[in-house]
């Protein structure tokens, strides 16, 4: 994980895909990200069926973490939808706690950040904008390109305007996906550089244990730094979902 | 309790509000004016705005370019459409910028957002 040879930092091969689960992983390219993709399913599905399993009416803590968890989201697609965002509670509720479980477990040794990959923010996000775009349809029929027409604009301008508009709205796939994966990607680029700092400068001898040391104390600052970004940003694209679903639902 | 059946007339979610104003278990309203106000909760530090603000110029731009580059490849036009992409895509991401920071309107009505 840290550098080799001490000579150079490596702060990139932490992100290398590799196969998982031996050669049947290796037979259909079932890489370690998949792996960590199913565990974030399974730790959600677990988290709402062992919480909710002793139904008590006083809840007991894992049981009170579920409720929460459901409350919040609930009064998240509410609020920012509005009635009609009951509707889109599963999907959001998914969305969420996939992308925190994925963003949370990456904080972890040895184990792999899916969300510090493209492709996974990117294919994410996609499903949002896919989602919304139908969903607006299907409110408003084509009524929906009223949208991308803003109101109060004189003629002459209004090529130009529907055209930043239309920019404007699919340039929302690109920072929602570059958002997450970006701050999930510079965070663990940071934990590796320091941790290789460590490493590099306690083998310096002597004078490299005082700095040694304050990497050790910036890594570990970086950890719970991590923690609250894993946190923020899974909320952030779970809130910017919902404000997409509000404008489909509303178009203003 | 039992005067409480007086105002039988309201749902049980109204009789349910005034039980909890009455005990203090709901929040002043406050609380909902804080949601509508931007789409991150308040209390972001300045390296979050401005990463975001960062993101939203770029992927507007991102988007332009790919489209303008995809034109000029379909019309073999090579420069040109993307050469007019390039500020359409600027100033639609100022706009996303400007959206981030705009007076939000209020639930339904108001200010500009197109």
């Amino acid at each position: 994980m840290a550098a080799e040879g001490s000579s150079s930092i490596d702060a990139l091969s932490q992100f290398k895909l590799s196969t998982a689960l031996g050669p049947i992983g290796a037979s259909v390219n079932f890489t370690q990200s998949n792996l960590m993709m199913v565990i974030a399913g399974l730790l959600t599905l677990a988290l709402l069926w062992v919480g909710m399993r002793p139904r008590a009416m006083v809840p007991g803590r894992l049981q009170a973490a579920a409720e929460m968890a459901y409350e919040t989201i609930l009064s998240m697609c509410t609020e920012t939808i509005g009635p009609e965002g009951r509707k889109f509670f599963p999907f959001v509720f998914t969305l969420f706690f996939f992308i925190l479980f994925g963003n949370l477990m990456g904080v972890f040794p040895y184990a792999f950040t899916f969300t510090s990959h493209i492709a996974v923010t990117l294919a994410l996000s996609l499903l949002v904008f896919v989602l919304v775009t139908v969903v607006a349809l299907k409110e408003h029929g084509l009524h929906f390109f009223s949208y991308f027409v803003p109101a109060g604009v004189p003629k002459v301008l209004t090529p130009l305007m529907v055209l930043i508009e239309v920019i404007s709205y699919l340039s929302r796939i690109i920072s929602l996906s570059v958002r997450l994966f970006a701050n999930m990607m510079a965070g663990h680029v940071m934990l590796e550089v320091f941790g290789a700092f460590i490493v590099m400068l306690g083998a310096a001898g002597l004078i490299g244990w005082i700095p040694a040391g304050l990497s050790l104390a910036v890594n570990t600052a970086l950890i719970g730094f991590e923690l609250l970004v894993a946190t923020l940003q899974a909320y952030v694209f779970a809130v910017l979902t919902c404000i997409y679903l509000h404008d489909a639902v509303h178009l203003h | 309790m039992s005067e409480e059946q007086g105002g039988a007339g309201g749902s049980f979610e109204d009789r349910l509000k005034a039980a909890r104003g009455r005990r203090g278990l709901d929040a002043p309203s406050a609380q909902s004016g804080k949601r509508s106000g931007d789409d991150l909760p308040s209390g972001v530090s300045p390296w979050g705005i401005g990463l975001r603000v960062g993101v939203e110029l770029v992927s507007a731009l991102v988007v332009a370019v790919a489209i303008g580059y995809g034109l000029d490849w379909v019309f073999g036009t090579r420069p040109i459409l993307t050469a007019v992409f390039v500020p359409v895509g600027g100033v639609a991401g100022v706009l996303n910028v400007y959206r981030m920071f705009a007076p939000k309107r209020g639930e339904n009505g108001g200010a500009h957002n197109g």
